[in-house]
């Protein structure tokens, strides 16, 4: 059996890659689907610690996350369909009308 | 070198090379597919991992309803590529990148100083661990209320993406009717 802490590893390089993600693209799609891969690292982290805790606990929080990424998926995806008809662009960097 | 092993090594890179192709490549289709394929990868694990029952919801629900909403969206705006701009903050990739590096640091030690999962771990006990049955009864006992204030959430996720792509011509028709018409009974 593998050990807990080698998926804990692996969801942390994920949860890194994301956060890279966001940090350094500049297409609000990519910066979504970073997001969405941090979701998954966390989700990861979820059901390795269930099996290591014998509970299923860990498996219904990762029902509940994926829950809410649905719902944050769809009002997203709105919220950059709207800015692209107010600016045809979705680089983030466009979107600074509330700078002084 | 357990078969495991080999097994868990081989995933692993394929879900860390899927997410460096997702965060590399040009084309948000591609970047798309990428992230598609690591879902994959971890519906796979969650398999291993004893989670039968939530490795179907991340393909159903993961790779394959988020990511056509993905995909969908993307050809809609035709919005593969971004226009080149100018680079606003010159300093922001290197220490991104630093901030990074530090954080998956700072993660793995405190994670792993924890002792978790260095002790050899409690084998699930029986087959039925994290099937379909044992889920729903624990989801609709211990968990009744968040389950219920879920659907709440789904609904007003529907509302609100609703609400905000309704075209701008049809909002401003629609007022001007009700100006027209008088506030309605």
């Amino acid at each position: 059996m593998i050990p807990t802490s080698y998926y804990v590893i692996l969801s942390a390089i994920l949860f890194t890659l994301g956060v890279l993600g966001v940090l350094l693209r500049r297409n609000a799609i990519i910066i979504f689907m970073s997001v969405e891969l941090m979701l998954n690292s966390a989700n990861l982290a979820f059901v390795a610690f269930a099996r290591e805790f014998a509970s299923v606990d860990g498996q219904i929080i990762v029902f509940f996350v994926l829950t809410v990424a649905a719902a944050e998926v769809a009002v997203g995806l709105a919220l950059i369909v709207a800015i692209f008809r107010n600016k045809s662009s979705i680089s983030i960097d466009e979107v600074n009308q509330l700078k002084g | 070198m357990t078969l495991e092993l080999v097994l868990f090594i081989v995933l692993g890179a394929i879900a860390i090379v899927a997410a460096l192709g997702m965060l590399f490549s040009t084309n948000a289709i591609y970047s798309a597919l990428f992230l598609i394929l690591n879902f994959a990868v971890i519906a796979v694990f969650y398999l291993i991992l004893g989670a039968p029952f939530i490795a179907m919801v991340q393909i159903t629900i993961y790779a394959g309803a988020i990511m056509v909403l993905f995909l969908f969206v993307i050809m809609l705006l035709g919005a593969e590529q971004l226009r080149q701009t100018e680079q606003l903050l010159r300093w922001q990739r290197p220490l991104a990148v630093i901030l990074g590096v530090a954080l998956l640091g700072l993660a793995s030690f405190v994670l792993l100083s924890q002792g978790i999962g260095t002790a050899p771990g409690v084998p699930p006990a029986a087959d039925l661990f994290g099937s379909p049955g044992v889920i729903g009864d624990r989801l609709f006992n211990k968990y009744l209320l968040p389950f219920e204030v879920t659907s709440v959430l789904l609904l007003v996720a529907m509302i609100g993406a609703v609400v905000l792509t309704i075209s701008g011509e049809r909002k401003k028709k629609r007022q001007r009717s009700v100006r027209r018409e008088g506030p309605p009974v």
